[in-house]
């Protein structure tokens, strides 16, 4: 850096690295050493507020989740909750005649199986199509990645026929496998390029000692190829936990609702006033897992949205 | 290697092998094609879910959109009609213009916002690697529990965001935020930036950080100005970059439902309706599935070219 300063220097006007020289003789060391740091401080300061912005709404929600029926309605609202009380929570098994806690549990069970599931098929898959290649398994890929190209969102009414033709309408089952599907490609991505990188003497040296594919795969190649499998797990996760618009579509009974379809029930409020509290609880309940996920894989969650990404 | 491979599993099943004796090829190719059928077996989930959820959905997409394909009932073929319709129909067209104002008012929003942020927190301390954590971390929240807590936020009088913008003079005391078209795409923008300008500025992070520093250093010692360096040497090398986060970006806010669902309701007066909401009522309220699908491929449609557009603007101008 100091090189690449006084390269500068020498190839500027003579005029000007004068009154640099200047600058530093005449200004005393305190005031050189304050500007010199105002860049850092300034830095700190934007990245700062912007933290604080970042963090204002989630902070908001637990703030509103905590605060007890009489401060919720106070004009203008408070910042903190003066007497945090978990009513908001408690109360949400019965919310307007709803059982959350029960669209919870619905949210917990398609979101695991769907997570399992996703990884158990990508890993399979992804081991077949990058070491035990079969006619055709390139044609394969392509077209799997090929559904990258097109958004669920456009096939979701030819795909709610397909579900209800099977009997898989209004189910969890259905649910789930729809988003097995869906979250398919970026795994087998994922999966693929971590065997690829595997080196194929570990495999070999296993088949030869007598192992069969599924026990080598099983025991040599999958702890080698556990941070794709982390990677795939928690995107799945994080897709399956949060999706709204499938769920919204497929489901029609409140008892079979996702937590994020409930909230909307929720919302849609009785006689008009919505129980703000006890959304905000609910937001928290569907918000906080996957921060504090996030926070201590984030690892994996990252590299993996990158990887992704840069396909 | 995979010759190798195949060979080296060949030799261990030799010894059971009844019959004559194989060559070590022709072991290998036994072996081989068995590894195939294997490889085959454990790719078959994937395909059967594929085929089933996703291609035979795609194909149905088109056939039924050539009908008048009420939920109950008979259908019924009627060639291009849903197509006709659809340009006609002033409702489609209004919900494809919102959705292309959105798209256009949020992506470079997103850009900037998530370029800005790239550039702020490149610096190699350790405080720039928390920051970007925080900065990330809304990724990882759902649309649908970000556009909940948006919704309480500016909500009139009782929302934190509300009452910050009524002290600031922006909204009145007894004003709605969500009253108007643009208050109410305002707060879906700001939530959605909130939500994905995190992810933006990772992937540019990582564009950026893909640089080597001896070009910007040599641009430096040959008298560009920062902005010349980040103008003429920057900008281009990040190109690729670029066009992936404006991929992202546009397909994702043509794609927009959760957000203007749940914040705006379609209101005010059926003014933020986007096209996927439009698909979402005229197939699952309406029940008209054969029209539905027809505006998919619509939607389908717009989504190619404006992938395809972007893909090759950004591959075949020198300045970008």
């Amino acid at each position: 850096m100091a090189d690449t300063a006084t390269a500068r220097h020498a190839r500027t006007a003579p005029r000007a690295s004068a009154r640099a020289r200047d600058d530093g003789r005449t200004k005393p060391g305190f005031l050189r050493e304050v500007r010199a740091s105002m860049p850092a401080l300034a830095w700190w300061v934007v990245c700062l507020c912007l933290a604080v912005a970042f963090l204002y709404p989630l902070f908001v929600m637990l703030s509103m989740a905590l605060k007890g029926p009489v401060e919720q309605a106070q004009i203008p609202p408070t910042v903190f909750p003066h007497a945090p009380t978990l009513d908001n929570f408690t109360r949400l098994s019965s919310v307007q005649g709803l059982n959350v806690f029960g669209n919870l549990l619905n949210s917990v069970m398609v979101t695991l199986a769907a997570t399992v599931l996703t990884v158990v098929v990508a890993t399979l898959a992804g081991y077949a199509l990058a070491r035990a290649r079969f006619p055709g398994s390139n044609i394969v890929f392509f077209a799997i990645l090929a559904t990258f190209m097109i958004p669920f969102q456009a096939i979701i009414t030819p795909l709610f026929m397909v579900l209800k033709t099977l009997g898989l309408n209004n189910s969890l089952v259905g649910l789930t496998i729809v988003y097995v599907t869906f979250n398919l490609p970026f795994g087998l991505f994922i999966m693929r390029n971590s065997f690829a990188a595997v080196p194929g003497t570990l495999e070999e040296a296993a088949l030869v000692d007598g192992c069969g594919i599924l026990r080598a795969l099983r025991h040599i190649m999958l702890p080698i190829v556990m941070p794709g499998v982390i990677t795939t797990a928690l995107l799945t996760f994080f897709a399956s936990w949060n999706e709204f618009f499938a769920a919204l579509i497929l489901l029609t009974d409140q008892d079979k609702f996702t937590l994020p379809v409930t909230l909307t029930l929720v919302t849609s409020g009785q006689f008009g006033t919505v129980n703000w509290g006890a959304l905000e609880a609910g937001v928290a309940l569907t918000v906080l897992p996957c921060v504090v996920i996030y926070v201590l894989l984030q690892r994996y969650y990252v590299s993996g949205m990158l990887n992704g990404a840069l396909k | 290697m995979t010759a190798i491979v195949e060979e080296a599993s060949g030799s261990r099943g030799a010894p059971g092998t009844p019959g004559a004796p194989l060559t070590a090829a022709r072991r290998g190719m036994r072996v081989g094609r068995r590894r195939a059928l294997v490889g085959l077996a454990m790719a078959s989930p994937a395909i059967v879910l594929i085929v089933a959820f996703f291609v035979v959905p795609l194909v149905m997409t088109f056939w039924i959109s050539l009908h008048n394909w009420p939920l109950l009932g008979r259908h019924r073929f009627i060639g291009l009609d849903n197509y006709v319709r659809a340009v006609a129909d002033p409702g489609f067209r209004t919900a494809m213009k919102f959705t292309l104002v959105y798209t256009v008012v949020i992506t470079p929003v997103l850009f900037l916002i998530g370029l800005g942020m790239a550039l702020l927190v490149r610096r190699k301390v350790r405080a720039a690697r928390v920051f970007q954590s925080i900065y990330f971390m809304p990724v990882c929240i759902g649309l649908a529990s970000g556009s909940f807590l948006w919704l309480y936020l500016g909500q009139s009088r009782i929302g934190p965001l509300f009452d910050l913008l009524r002290r600031a003079g922006v909204v009145p005391a007894d004003g709605n935020i969500f009253a108007g078209t643009w208050g109410a795409l305002l707060m879906v923008v700001g939530m959605v930036t909130w939500k994905v300008v995190g992810l933006q500025m990772l992937l540019l992070l990582s564009g950026l950080q893909s640089i080597p520093d001896e070009v910007t250093e040599a641009a430096r010692i040959d008298g560009a100005s920062r902005w010349q360096g980040f103008r003429y040497i920057t900008l281009p090398l990040l190109r690729p970059t670029l066009a992936l986060v404006l991929v992202f970006s546009v397909a994702g806010s043509l794609l927009a439902f959760d957000q203007f669902f749940i914040m705006t309701n379609g209101g005010p007066a059926n003014s933020t309706i986007t096209a996927v909401y439009a698909i979402y009522r005229t197939s699952f309220i309406s029940f008209k599935l054969g029209y539905g699908a027809a505006l998919s491929v619509f939607l389908m449609v717009v989504l190619a070219v404006v992938s395809a557009v972007q893909m090759l603007l950004l591959r075949n101008t020198d300045h970008g």
